[in-house]
């Protein structure tokens, strides 16, 4: 079975604090994974770890076969995985269509030097004329084709979220990675993300894996679920059988009185 | 897509190359007196600093307390080279760019170098680190000896032809100029301003941040160090104490003044500043000498307010120099709407020094505090 992200005991330590431990997390190609989890339990730590924010003290993870190691944030995400934040971290000051080609600066197609540019080569406008009708299509896409001359920080919450996604995806990787994307939004919102979702799941030949607390969300997007307590792996796999798993209500929603 | 010319885009070229060639015109005639021809070149040197810095701390996001230190470099190395040559070959024109290209590469190296630690560091921390830079750049110089740099007394340094000095600096701003806006504007440029909004998630959306930073050190000290080397050949000698880490805040003052991320308003900054200190500097002469700080201040003290504070703000929209601009030509206001996403403003300005918000914060205190009271009388 190919795998597109494979971690093996994955988990880190802060000190004496065990943040995450033997996390085992297997997610096939074009499908949609869901990290679920009560407050705390390290899902977000999971994502920096992937992402190269903290480096694994135990164990290692592979993206499409190749085994990760001791790389910086930026080489991660050229390397395929893109990701975006909890609480949106977008290029505030830059337009839209700007946030979007930031995303697109390191694709090959988009090579231009330093010197290129500063001299104004020919290359330089065609690559510039380029990397706009990409971000122009992207944008497209999400439905932001209209905000694209605004400034991303006075775009509503919703479409904030979206234009992070769309800049992550702008990167081109193999393996999307969305931290609690429908976080803040109310129900329609909620259902409109996970069209869209689903849609650059189909449209890109995307994998994503998500973080989010909505188990009505979740249940409705992911085909497999990992459920983390404490750092640790509560119970994994199809969504139906992990929900109705006796721990996991616990972890929840505490214990029944006549158990105790 | 229609290709406009953007005028917005070249008005600095136009306005820095009208002044130059205007300047050139007035001095063949003879208009030009000494001193008309130094506050050109000063005026010149301090365009040159405030825009290099202005990369640094408007596009960058990083706060930078050691330009003079850069410049200091450069006006040693670049003021030694000149000396040397100019006994083998003559103080002319390849001689003067020789010079710069020394001293404005080796201010470029101690740039990386103290970029180095930038990537570290973060806002305060690199302040105080680049402080110290600019303080250790100028005790080197002042324990020189006196057969290499010189020492306390300082360098002696060949001074170039007056006639010419001041063109050649308004030459080197529009050459800086547009190898910095063209640089902004370009693919690099969004990647310098991403790490200014976001260093997380420049990181994350793969912006090589080290790389970038570095780059935009060294090409702002480079910079830097060509402004010190105009400077060793507009004086007799260059002495150390001049770029002290005052130096370096004046040059700041003039990024913030001009408005941060604004290259326009660097460069009028930068050309009010020094013609006040200028003119100051000769009405107050004898016993009025120390009123020269006390009016610089001021006048500093005035832009400020006036800029920032909230409770001018409907006079400022009035009064501005758009309004009058557009009066004079009767030109009709832009629709906003209207506006395409090339011409969406580069100049955005970032929240490291927030002026604004100081300022204002103030008064919602005030305002806050002072509508219970009013309730409570009716």
């Amino acid at each position: 079975m190919d795998y597109i992200l494979e971690t093996t005991d994955l988990g880190i330590a802060f000190g004496g604090l065990k943040a995450a431990e033997h996390v085992n997390i297997s997610i096939k190609k074009n499908e949609i994974y869901g990290l679920i989890g009560p407050n705390g339990a390290g899902k977000t730590t999971i994502f920096n770890i992937i992402t190269g924010v903290y480096q694994p003290t135990w164990g290692s993870f592979k993206l499409d076969g190749e085994v990760i190691k001791n790389l910086p944030q930026e080489k991660i995400n050229q390397k395929g995985i893109a990701r975006t934040f909890q609480n949106i971290r977008l290029f505030n000051n830059m337009t839209v269509v700007r946030n979007v080609m930031v995303g697109l600066h390191n694709r090959k197609e988009y090579k231009c030097g330093f010197f290129t540019s500063v001299l104004r080569l020919p290359k330089h406008f065609k690559v510039e004329k380029e990397m706009r009708e990409k971000a122009k299509e992207l944008l497209d896409i999400f439905g932001l084709l209209e905000e694209r001359n605004n400034l991303a920080c006075n775009l509503p919450y919703g479409k904030q979220r979206k234009l992070e996604i769309a800049r992550a995806l702008a990167t081109n990787p193999k393996l999307l990675l969305l931290d609690e994307p429908a976080a803040g939004m109310n129900p329609n919102e909620t259902m409109e993300l996970a069209e869209t979702i689903k849609l650059i799941r189909d449209k890109f030949d995307m994998t994503i894996l998500l973080i989010d607390h909505d188990l009505k969300f979740v249940s409705g997007l992911c085909d497999r679920v990992t459920v983390l307590n404490f750092g640790t792996v509560l119970a994994d796999g199809n969504i139906s059988e992990v929900l109705n798993n006796k721990d996991v209500i616990e972890a929840y929603i505490g214990k029944k009185e006549e158990d105790e | 897509m229609k290709k406009k010319f953007k005028i917005k885009h070249f008005i600095n070229y136009i306005v820095v190359g009208a002044a130059t060639i205007i300047f050139t015109i007035l001095n063949s005639v003879g208009v030009l007196g000494l001193s008309e021809q130094f506050l050109l070149e000063k005026i010149a040197i301090s365009i040159i600093l405030a825009v290099s810095l202005g990369l640094v701390v408007g596009f960058l996001g990083e706060l930078s307390l050691g330009h003079a230190g850069f410049m200091c470099i450069g006006a040693y190395i670049g003021g030694k080279v000149a000396s040397l040559l100019s006994e083998s070959m003559g103080n002319g024109f390849l001689t003067l760019i020789i010079a710069l290209a020394v001293g404005g590469l080796s201010a470029a190296v101690a740039g990386a170098i103290i970029g180095l630690p930038a990537l570290r560091l973060k806002g305060d921390y690199l302040a105080i680190v680049t402080l110290a830079f600019g303080e250790i750049v100028k005790t080197l110089f002042l324990n020189s000896s006196e057969e290499t740099f010189g020492g306390p007394i300082g360098l002696e340094t060949p001074r170039y032809d007056r006639n010419s000095l001041f063109i050649i600096g308004f030459v080197v701003v529009l050459i800086m100029l547009a190898v910095i806006q063209n640089l902004i504007r370009s693919k690099h440029g969004r990647a310098i301003t991403s790490i200014r909004d976001s260093e997380i998630a420049a990181r994350a959306t793969g912006i090589n941040v080290t790389k970038y930073k570095l780059l935009v050190f060294a090409l702002s000290a480079f910079f830097a160090g060509i402004a010190g080397v105009l400077f060793s050949y507009s004086n007799y000698r260059v002495q150390c104490t001049k770029f002290d880490y005052n130096y370096s805040i004046e040059i700041l003052v003039m990024v913030v003044l001009g408005g941060m991320g604004s290259v326009n308003g660097s460069i009028i900054a930068a050309s009010l500043i020094t013609f006040l200190q200028i003119q100051l500097a000769s009405i107050l002469t004898g016993d009025l000498a120390v009123l020269q700080n006390i009016f610089y201040a001021l006048v500093l003290i005035l832009i400020v307010i006036y800029n920032n504070a909230p409770a001018l703000k409907g006079f400022r929209e009035k009064h501005n120099l758009k309004s009058f601009i557009s009066k004079l030509f009767k030109k009709k206001k832009e629709d906003p709407s209207e506006v395409r996403d090339d011409e969406a403003k580069w100049d955005r300005v970032p929240t490291k020094i927030n002026m604004d918000e100081l300022l204002s914060m103030d008064i919602k205190v005030t305002e806050s505090t002072m509508k219970p009271d009013k309730g409570g009388k009716e």
